[in-house]
């Protein structure tokens, strides 16, 4: 009698199973919560230390035109003016994006609304294969293409902003087009069907009808496009120059913030103010990622409202 | 202009668009099969790279990446699956869920040289494991997890509810049901998920340059005891991956054939990010034939 009341009031062999699957299947997504909070621990750890440790002011680190931590400046403060690292990004990044999103706009109305049996049937997979293609083959096509064709048709080395924003162009353009494709295909088929029985023609009912309704989503493929230029690093650094200096103009060699950063972490000693700075490079880049996230975001409540 | 003319010439310039980019991205593909494809011989693939002569292989960077590709998808896999089956079998909607989804969409928009510098940060200088395969593939499993998280939560999510009810209605506890209905019907969508990320994990090199290392010393590969210096399993040893290979030619390289190497090294990522990506299409289908016995 007493065997099968312990029995009974024992945890069973399931209880105890379900628990440790429950709780070793929490431990796993608790890691990747402390994986990104340590990321930002560090990096931010690193690169304030700029800041607070070199006494290099804020305002000056962010406005400063020279960048040459290892020499002393005017005022006997090292030269770490990031500004041309930064101009260089923003922009590579919007550059890019100006000129993807016509394109890929385009391509994914052609793909749901002009010919939506062959045109999806060539450019989906091929788009979806372009996503997966490494950044440095993109890179070194740009090198071996790209570069060339600026230095024959505009001068100088070839190498710099215009080149990075026709490496980024075609790198964003297959994300861009299949996010704004997967958006179209989510609008409603009566909308379009609503308006084409008011009598509005097909290019009425696309700029009409199902652009406006899809812009919140195409909104986000842009962003989401810019945040991957933004970051991109070695597709950029290949074709950018890297020179840090203020763009005069779209051929001269220049910079961006992840240029620069895998162009030096390797030749910089730990803890030196030059590490230091670059250090503050990388958080400036995590922080425009998150501001990204940000706007994403945003665009995805406002787009919910509606 | 009347709305016809209008429809018209819009249609036009859709077509002239879609066109222009179809031109572009055949130019593209073509452009890297094309120029690489000549230098795809077998005593390219496996000899070892040269630095100052021309006629140098890729054997040693080509078992690299796979090996790393191997190393990072065995740690990331059980981090991700557990990660997504209590994402979608056990999370409440609380604050907690909330700030976790928000920490995995972050992550997965982090740029992939900020992934690299911390893992240089933590496991090269501070853990002081320096260049090194493990590094490499830690790294690489902080930029894996958030994605193949979502896509095993998304695979998860799209078995019916009804199947959870059978589980429990037999008396399973949750965790059975878990492991013996959902996680089985789920294989195929997994598995091509799993196969998709370790694409993209092949052909990253930016995370990679200041965890694995832009070296690739030579390897004896008759020695397969990992604990030997020389032995291709060591994980301590630094290890230039091909994408890496192809960044580090032509930036830093002064091989007189650069080009002709990245070509053909560009045209085996893209073949392999192909196959990967036939492999996962084909296998899904094949799975979910085979575990459903669907006949169509």
């Amino acid at each position: 009698m007493d065997k099968i009341k312990e029995k009974l009031q024992q945890t069973s062999q399931a209880t105890r199973s379900e628990r440790r699957g429950r709780f070793i299947s929490f431990l796993a997504l608790i890691l990747i919560l402390v994986v990104v909070i340590a990321i930002f621990w560090f990096v931010a750890a690193k690169g304030l230390a700029t800041f607070f440790q070199n006494h290099i002011n804020v305002g000056d680190f962010l406005s400063g035109k020279t960048w040459d931590p290892s020499v002393k400046g005017a005022n006997g403060k090292p030269e770490v003016g990031a500004l041309p690292m930064i101009v260089g990004s923003f922009l590579i990044t919007l550059l890019s994006a100006l000129v993807a999103t016509p394109f890929a706009i385009g391509t994914a109305v052609f793909m749901n609304e002009i010919a939506p049996r062959n045109g999806a049937k060539i450019l989906q997979p091929v788009t979806e294969l372009l996503v997966g293609i490494p950044s440095v083959v993109y890179g070194f096509i740009g090198l071996s293409v790209v570069v060339p064709f600026v230095r024959h048709v505009f001068g100088g080395s070839g190498f710099g902003i215009l080149s990075g924003t026709f490496v980024l162009f075609v790198m964003i353009l297959p994300t861009v087009t299949s996010m704004t494709a997967d958006t179209l295909k989510s609008v409603p088929r009566y909308y379009r069907e609503a308006s084409l029985a008011l009598g509005a023609t097909r290019w009425q009912t696309i700029h009409k009808v199902v652009l406006r309704a899809a812009t919140p989503g195409i909104l986000t493929a842009i962003v989401f496009g810019m945040a991957r230029a933004f970051g991109e690093a070695l597709a950029v650094q290949m074709v950018v120059g890297n020179a840090t200096l203020l763009p005069h103009n779209l051929v001269s060699p220049s910079s961006t913030l992840t240029s620069v950063l895998t162009e030096g972490i390797g030749n910089t000693v730990m803890g030196s103010l030059q590490n230091n700075a670059l250090w503050s490079l990388a958080l400036v880049l995590l922080i425009m990622s998150l501001f990204f996230n940000v706007i994403i975001r945003i665009i995805g409540r406002k787009g919910e409202l509606r | 202009m009347n709305a016809k003319t209008a429809d018209k010439i819009a249609t036009a310039v859709f077509y002239a668009i879609a066109g222009s980019v179809i031109l572009i991205l055949a130019f593209l593909l073509g452009y890297i099969l094309i120029s690489g494809f000549p230098k795809l011989t077998w005593q390219f693939l496996t000899t070892t790279a040269k630095a100052f002569t021309a006629g140098g292989g890729i054997g040693i960077q080509l078992f690299n990446s796979f090996y790393l590709l191997l190393l990072a998808m065995l740690i990331s896999f059980p981090i991700a699956l557990g990660a997504g089956i209590y994402l979608n079998e056990y999370a409440k909607q609380n604050w907690l869920t909330t700030i976790i989804r928000t920490a995995i969409e972050i992550l997965s928009s982090l740029p992939s040289v900020v992934v690299g510098l911390f893992g240089f940060l933590l496991f090269v200088v501070h853990m002081k494991m320096g260049f090194s395969i493990l590094s490499g593939a830690l790294a690489l499993t902080f930029f894996n997890l958030p994605l193949l998280t979502r896509s095993i939560e998304g695979s998860l999510a799209a078995i019916p509810n009804l199947q959870r009810e059978a589980g429990l209605a037999l008396g399973l506890s949750r965790w059975e049901t878990v492991t013996h209905v959902i996680l089985p019907a789920a294989v195929p969508s997994i598995l091509t998920g799993v196969i998709l990320s370790a694409g993209r994990v092949f052909g990253e090199a930016a995370a990679l340059i200041y965890t694995s290392g832009q070296s690739a010393p030579a390897l004896n590969f008759g020695d397969w005891n990992p604990f030997n210096i020389s032995s291709p399993l060591n994980p301590m040893r630094p290890a230039e991956t091909l994408a890496v290979h192809i960044w580090k030619i032509n930036s830093e390289g002064i091989m007189p054939d650069a080009s002709a190497v990245s070509a053909g090294s560009s045209a085996v990522l893209v073949l392999a990010v192909l196959l990967f990506n036939f492999l996962a299409r084909w296998l899904g289908r094949r799975l979910y034939h085979r575990l459903t016995s669907s006949t169509n």
